[in-house]
């Protein structure tokens, strides 16, 4: 099957790369677009940018793995982004994390077996003075504590239908450096 | 839904000017709200009556250094601009904001956008720059829908694009997403990110990005904080605007307080009026119910921590002698600087009593490591190495050689790599085992099978 | 820096010692020509410089200026004082200035290197004993010349792909590798072709292709020769011969008129593998795959290893005694090679001059697709040769039109063909068996399926002679191997032919030829074959402006015609 993007993504596609003085520079922001389209960056789609940026497929793919925010496989619908990062760890995020994984059974960087979740560590996500804190997709969560995790995911699991995924198909070959 | 950050009371001790309105329930992001506070008057102001020359001049009045990290003049960087070489001239917001420890640029984008854009506009028509980029991190995706939006607000009231106030001068503003990588904080690794390819920092020489920095045309990168404080310059003279903070650390700065506190959040301050003990106690409430101080980061994860009871003793750069505890620690540039650290970013990390020194060292090498671009030999064997000694350490494998191995790496890294990496990831390596040796040393004596089960993680 | 432009020299110090280099030169390469290594892996003198290695590392200062008066600024003792910059620099990117001081051996550089050398062996696997880059591995000099001598590493190393498969000619171990990038370098910037890369980040980073890319550019084995460990290695070689047996010979690329200047590498007779050879004027540090595999010709199936009449082998003094008989009553053609050595197109030059001036000679023509790089349009290395030394006159096509005709009118009986098989310049097999021929070459083919006398002739692996490149630039090549039993030497075949048809006796030795040949080619009066330098000598190519030579622009090379138009 063809690589095809929607229109809304093709027409915001081109109205990116004018954006920049050289083209090369709308990559990233390309990459973010078919990111949210497809949920994860395929080889298929990388080898699509590459030819609508005049690069080779490898310099496109350099950037993809550069950058911790852009994924190669598909996760979960939604993505759960606990920060790790010192102040937030001072303040029991590690804990905060465990409590996660433990409302949707899965281990991080896995997608839950209700397709549900995807469940990572992220590094400082600027937000430590309310720490600890975790995105959910775009969205920020401050002051965690055992609680407000056990009410926020029972808040994901009442917005987002289950979809159960086949335990093989969760061994995910990510190479990307991980938390 | 666009979220805002918790709004949080203004504590008297506070000077606010950057964050004058962030706080205030009735004021929001949009432009009619800060055109109503007498938004973009500045603007209107530096392109209607002074000339690109006298506001870099008000600029290098003011004093006023960076507020990303480094603390280097604000008006020295505009001046090394190479504007002879007929080569356009861009202007970068860092906004990167990735330092552990920091989240003031956070308050301004979310709150106040519009002052950035000013700040911004002002400064591009100050370096005469065709074209400004915000690069902002992915960690904050709706600051960017706020800041593309603000753009588009001003762009429809003639602050941004063509013939900005139908002056002739034009300047359009892109904001540029990243994807979580601490090493775009770096202004020639955000560049190459720019520039579509992964965040390798350049070296410098021959990259300096005042002559040679995005696609190799004089380029200038400042902090969204030091970006705003422009538009104060240029309101109140940068004379004026000197008067505030001491000399050489002129202004206000926004300090970000996290980590074992009761009060953690972001304090605006007039420069060295207040010390690091105000911070914490007066501000921050203090540490916990029944906790002591162990340690503090005065700067951001990077900045060489202080133990608690340490003293600094020595002589200002003006003379004056000094005997400081760390809760006697000017809020400053020098000050910090005094003490054997940095303020950095501004970002002030609590660490009290009932943490692992070892694991806090642990946590904070398994980010450099993460966040090592990995160009450079020293940084990112170093960064790696020094983390899975201190992960081994934590989680019960202990030596006793390990304290001495550890500083050893870090002597090998710091000052011998292409960027601030190599020193980043160093010194919190370097400054934890020579103040904390004791602690390091004894973690070979402690129980591995405690040490593998403990309850509180950090790695 | 090329070498031309040496002229302006500056003065330097390093480690107090005055020395004189060159302006404009980093410094590593000026520390290098007064005869001193700084170590390094990422730097190479023909790619772009990253810094990443940190090998370099050196201190450096210059003398101080006052800023207020510019004046110099003076030690107690009247000297000039040294402003030492706080940090070490790498000398990569540091350009010489006058004046300036560098240190390249003191305690902080010392400990620098050490630093380096153990950063870069935590991850890297213990494999010399099975690593073909042992023996010419940078990890393994330097870490015996600046490393600690013993591991502080306790912890796991890091896991990468051991045999990834990047290229039909290269192989990865990226356990191996230290991410200096050269490969990635000299794919986007020389070979114009980036399909390696990067992949992840820090100490996982990873060298790549894009999943089911190649690096199949017909310059892909430079990556390996550039490779400073041994993480690139070449599909061929690989496992094949232990570096430090291999005899290394200066020798040419014949498979165009480039004329890359390359390494023969042979154990005991035996090619194992070619590399080029660093010539700034012609290839830089590079050559073409293409080129590398040229010595599989010395121990092809067909090659041509006796001599013989009628099929039958004989001596090969008997053999050039019919083929002379045959040659002096014949209607005779020659046809010579653009792949022959100077000198042995000299001597085929002579052998016509005795059979006749008039006797008719064709070169066959090889023009092909250039690849604007180091392999020109012209697959012949050495038509200039014929050109000069007088063989033939005209450009040489790659057809023989004009020899089928005068065979098929009868106007020649007789062909005496000297390195070229005559099937493929054109020639049909049925209309040359209506000629004798006397075939001297290195292969059998098609042509001296029915020839009267066959003698066998060295490669170019196993004599030494020049080749004349695109540029007029005469370049000497050795004798690799000696080449398989029963093949006259050198120029002896050649030599011994023309004796037994002049009835003299002719010196076959290479200098004795270059003596005459520089007394009848004006363009080579005063050369001797000893004193051509190893990068080669110019020579005039003026007297065949006008011919429609086929090669366009490559590295260091215009086509004349093409500086004409552009005048």
């Amino acid at each position: 099957m063809p690589f095809e993007l929607t229109e809304q993504t093709l027409a915001e596609i081109d109205r990116l790369i004018p954006r920049y003085p050289q083209k090369r520079s709308a990559l990233m922001m390309i990459l973010h677009a078919i990111q949210k389209e497809k949920g994860y960056l395929s080889l298929e789609s990388q080898e699509w940018v590459a030819e609508k940026l005049e690069l080779t497929p490898i310099q496109v793919r350099e950037v993809v793995t550069f950058y911790p925010f852009y994924r190669e496989h598909p996760i979960g619908k939604r993505l759960i982004r606990v920060c790790r990062t010192l102040s937030c760890a001072l303040n029991g995020s590690y804990q905060i994390c465990d409590h996660f994984k433990k409302e949707f059974d899965v281990e991080l960087n896995a997608v839950s077996s209700d397709g549900r979740v995807t469940i990572e560590f992220a590094e400082c996500l600027a937000s430590c003075g309310t720490a600890p804190v975790a995105m959910v997709d775009d969205d920020l969560f401050e002051n965690l504590d055992e609680s407000k995790v056990k009410a926020l995911c029972a808040e994901i699991r009442a917005a987002t239908p289950a979809t159960p995924v086949e335990r093989e198909a969760l061994a995910m070959e990510e190479p990307k450096q991980k938390n | 839904m666009i979220s805002t950050p918790k709004r949080t009371a203004v504590h008297p001790l506070e000077r606010r000017i950057i964050l004058k309105h962030a706080d205030d329930p009735t004021y929001d992001a949009s432009i009619a709200c800060y055109e109503r506070h007498g938004g973009y008057a500045e603007l209107r102001k530096a392109i209607g009556e002074l000339t690109p020359e006298a506001i870099c001049q008000e600029v290098m009045d003011s004093q006023v250094r960076g507020r990303g990290g480094a603390g280097f003049p604000a008006g020295m960087k505009w001046k090394f601009l190479d504007r002879k070489s007929g080569k356009p001239i861009y202007l970068i917001c860092n906004a990167d904001e990735s330092e552990p420890g920091t989240f003031k640029d956070r308050q301004i984008i979310h709150k106040d956008p519009h002052q950035l854009i000013e700040g911004m506009m002002i400064s591009a028509f100050a370096v005469q720059a065709r074209q400004a980029f915000i690069y902002i991190r992915e960690e904050m995706p709706h600051g960017a829908q706020i800041l593309e939006s603000a753009i588009e607000e001003a762009r429809a009231r003639g602050f941004v694009g063509e013939n900005i106030l139908g002056s002739g001068y034009s300047c359009d503003l892109v904001v540029h997403r990243g994807a979580a990588a601490y090493i775009c904080g770096e202004e020639t690794g955000l560049i190459e990110s720019l520039e579509g390819k992964r965040a390798y920092p350049r070296i410098k020489p021959p990259y300096f990005p005042a002559a040679l920095g995005l696609y190799m045309c004089p380029t200038v990168v400042n902090n969204v904080e030091t970006l705003c404080n422009v538009k104060h310059i240029v309101a109140m003279g940068g004379k004026a605007y000197a008067e505030i903070g001491r000399p050489g650390n002129t202004g206000t700065r926004i300090w970000c307080l996290s980590g074992m506190v009761r009060n953690p959040g972001y304090y605006e301050l007039e420069n060295g009026r207040h010390t690091y003990g105000d911070l914490i106690h007066k501000m921050g409430g203090g540490l916990l119910e029944g906790r002591y101080l162990q340690a503090v980061i005065p700067g951001g994860s990077s900045a060489k921590v202080w133990r608690a009871g340490e003293r600094f003793t020595g002589k200002l750069k003006n003379g004056e002698a000094f005997d400081w505890g760390i809760e006697d620690v000017p809020l400053d540039f020098d000050g910090p600087m005094a003490a054997g650290s940095m303020s950095g970013s501004g970002a002030v990390i609590v660490i009290d009593n009932t943490v692992d020194i070892v694991e806090v060292l642990a946590n904070i090498n398994a980010f450099y490591a993460h966040e090592s671009c990995g160009q450079c030999t020293p940084c990112r064997e170093g960064s790696l190495w020094m983390k899975k000694i201190t992960t081994r350490m934590a989680n019960g494998g202990a030596r006793k050689e390990d304290a001495d191995l550890l500083a050893s790496i870090g002597d090998q890294i710091a000052g011998r790599t292409i960027c601030a990496h190599g020193e980043a990831c160093a010194w919190p390596t370097q400054s934890f085992v020579a103040k904390f040796r004791d602690k390091f040393e004894a973690k070979a004596e402690a129980d591995p099978e405690a040490l593998r089960t403990r309850a509180f993680r950090m790695v | 820096m090329s070498q031309e432009n040496k002229d302006q020299q500056i003065r330097i110090y390093v480690d107090g010692e005055a020395v004189s280099v060159a302006a404009g030169a980093n410094v590593i390469d000026a520390v290098a020509s007064v005869g001193k290594e700084i170590p390094h892996y990422c730097y190479h003198p023909k790619l772009s410089v990253p810094g990443n290695c940190r090998m370099c590392l050196i201190e450096m200062g210059t003398p101080g200026r006052d800023r207020a008066t510019g004046e110099p600024i003076l030690n107690e003792d009247g000297s000039p004082q040294i402003m030492w910059v706080p940090k070490p620099v790498i000398a990569c990117a540091t350009k010489v200035s006058p004046d300036m001081h560098v240190r390249t051996e003191s305690e902080v550089i010392q400990s620098c290197r050490e630093g380096v050398m153990e950063f870069l062996l935590v991850n890297h696997p213990l494999d010399c004993p099975i690593c073909d880059q042992a023996g010419e591995c940078r990890l393994q000099e330097f870490a015996t010349d600046y490393g600690r001598g013993y591991s502080r590493f306790v912890e796991g190393k890091n896991v990468k792909p051991k045999r990834t498969r990047l290229g039909p000619r290269v192989m990865l171990d990226d356990e191996r590798c230290i991410l200096c990038s050269r490969c990635i370098r000299f794919c986007e910037e020389i070979a114009e072709d980036p399909v390696l890369g990067f992949i992840d980040r820090g100490s996982y980073s990873t060298l790549t292709t894009f999943p089911g890319k190649e690096l199949a550019n017909n310059y892909s084995l430079n990556t390996v020769d550039i490779c400073p460990v041994g993480a690139l290695t070449s599909t061929d070689f690989r496992f094949r011969m232990r570096v430090w047996f291999l005899k290394e010979t200066p020798s040419i690329d014949a498979e165009s008129s480039v004329g890359c200047n390359t390494l023969v590498g042979s154990r005991e007779g035996v090619i194992y593998r070619i590399t080029p050879r660093r010539n700034d004027a012609v290839n830089d540090t590079w050559m073409p795959d293409s080129g590398r595999v040229l010595y599989k010709a010395v121990d092809a199936d067909n090659r041509l290893v006796s001599p013989s009449i009628e099929g039958r082998p004989v001596s090969a003094e008997a053999a050039l005694a019919e083929a002379a008989r045959v040659l002096l009553g014949g209607k005779v053609a020659i046809v010579g090679s653009g792949r022959s050595s100077v000198e042995e197109q000299f001597l085929l030059r002579k052998i016509r001059d005795v059979l006749g001036a008039d006797v008719p000679t064709w070169l066959v023509g090889r023009p092909a697709e250039g690849d604007g790089k180091l392999l020109s349009a012209d697959r012949n290395p050495n038509v200039r040769g014929a050109l000069l030394t007088g063989l033939v006159g005209h450009y040489p096509e790659p057809v023989l039109e004009s020899l089928a005709g005068a065979i098929a009118s009868g106007e020649v009986d007789t062909i005496l063909t000297v390195g070229e098989e005559l099937t493929e310049a054109g020639l049909e097999a049925s209309l040359l068996g209506k000629v004798r021929m006397i075939f001297m070459g290195t292969h059998h083919g098609p042509s001296s399926q029915n020839a009267v006398v066959e003698v066998p002739l060295p490669t170019v692996f196993e004599k030494a002679g020049t080749f004349v490149n695109q540029q007029f630039r005469v370049q000497r090549f050795a004798a690799a191997v000696p080449g398989p039993d029963g093949i006259l030497p050198g120029l002896k075949a050649l030599a011994d032919l023309l004796a037994q048809l002049s009835g003299e006796a002719v010196e076959s030795h290479i200098e004795a030829i270059w003596e005459e040949m520089a007394g009848a080619v004006p363009e080579f009066e005063g050369l001797r074959f000893g004193a051509i330098p190893e990068t080669g000598q110019l020579v005039d190519g003026g007297r065949f402006a006008g011919l429609p030579f086929v090669e366009g622009p490559g590295l260091h090379f215009e086509p004349m015609n093409a500086i004409k138009e552009a005048r």
